[in-house]
């Protein structure tokens, strides 16, 4: 039940940092990707304030056998770089650039993101259901794994 | 595009770390966002089923209810709905491909300079700046 709590405040509190930091903007994320155009570097800014955080955590996580609820902390990082890397990369940087939507802005900006908003989450969760058979085609082991 | 810009920005970054730390000493979970949905759309993690979805409903819900009490908040989507579905489809089986996209590899990754999300972050950028390159300046579609 705590477990719940918790992943309910923090996706809440992930919410709220996305729409605070104006990455529920498409127009902020598509300038941040127009090197050529009118540049905006708000999203330098995001990324910097919350890899500071999350650095500090996988120091402390480091140091520590479990997470504070008794849960296996992750493994550690793998090295593999392979096929269905960096094809999945460029395609999802192609599909970031074009509507200037990522998974969390796509979910955390549904409430308000009218038919377009539902347009794009339900293609996603299309494409994510074609990731399956794509990466059986692309790997000998075919492994989709939270990041 | 101001320096208040910028400031909400860093603000609402160490927000976003900070929900990603809490998850992952609390929990012991990386907050990754298409990982999350991903995966409880195509069934590969049964037992972290309840907590995915109960994080879900905050990450959906929190911003929504803010926008509802609060500023209205809007995301300028285009309104050429052919390219929103061409984006969202490459969004979902791009980031399940590479198991992660900004969340997961751009911040939870690069946190803890995991080879495999700073070639990501490396990949995804180079892609999407080169894409608005073409489709807005060359193409004009967008």
């Amino acid at each position: 039940m705590a477990r719940l709590a918790v992943a309910l405040l923090c996706g809440a509190l992930f919410g709220a940092g996305l729409l605070m930091s104006g990455m529920t903007d498409t127009r902020k994320v598509q300038g941040w990707l127009d090197i050529f155009g009118e540049w905006n570097p708000t999203l330098a800014f995001v990324l910097a304030g919350a890899i500071l955080p999350m650095t500090l955590a996988w120091r402390v996580a480091a140091r520590r056998r479990a997470a504070l609820l008794g849960t296996a902390l992750p493994a550690p990082a793998s090295r593999r770089i392979d096929p269905p890397l960096l094809i999945g990369s460029a395609l999802f940087g192609a599909g970031w650039a074009l509507a200037g939507l990522c998974p969390g802005p796509a979910l955390a900006s549904l409430g308000f993101g009218g038919t377009g908003g539902v347009v794009f989450l339900l293609a996603m969760a299309a494409g994510m259901l074609a990731a399956v058979p794509a990466a059986a085609r692309l790997g000998r082991t075919p492994q989709i794994k939270d990041a | 595009m101001t320096i208040a810009d910028w400031g909400r920005g860093f603000a609402g970054g160490l927000m976003i770390g900070g929900a990603a730390s809490v998850f992952l000493l609390v929990n012991g979970r990386i907050m990754g966002a298409s990982g999350i949905l991903g995966s409880l759309l195509d069934g590969s993690d049964r037992p972290g089923r309840a907590e995915k979805m109960a994080f879900l409903i905050g990450l959906v819900g929190c911003p929504g209810l803010l926008s509802l009490l609060g500023n209205p908040a809007q995301t300028h989507l285009t309104g050429n709905l052919a390219v929103v579905a061409l984006a969202g489809l490459l969004v979902g089986l791009g980031t399940r491909l590479a198991g992660g996209c900004t969340s997961g590899h751009g911040v939870c990754g690069i946190s803890r300079l995991a080879p495999r999300s700073l070639a990501a972050t490396a990949v995804y950028l180079l892609s999407g700046a080169a894409t608005l390159l073409i489709a807005r300046h060359l193409l004009g579609v967008i």
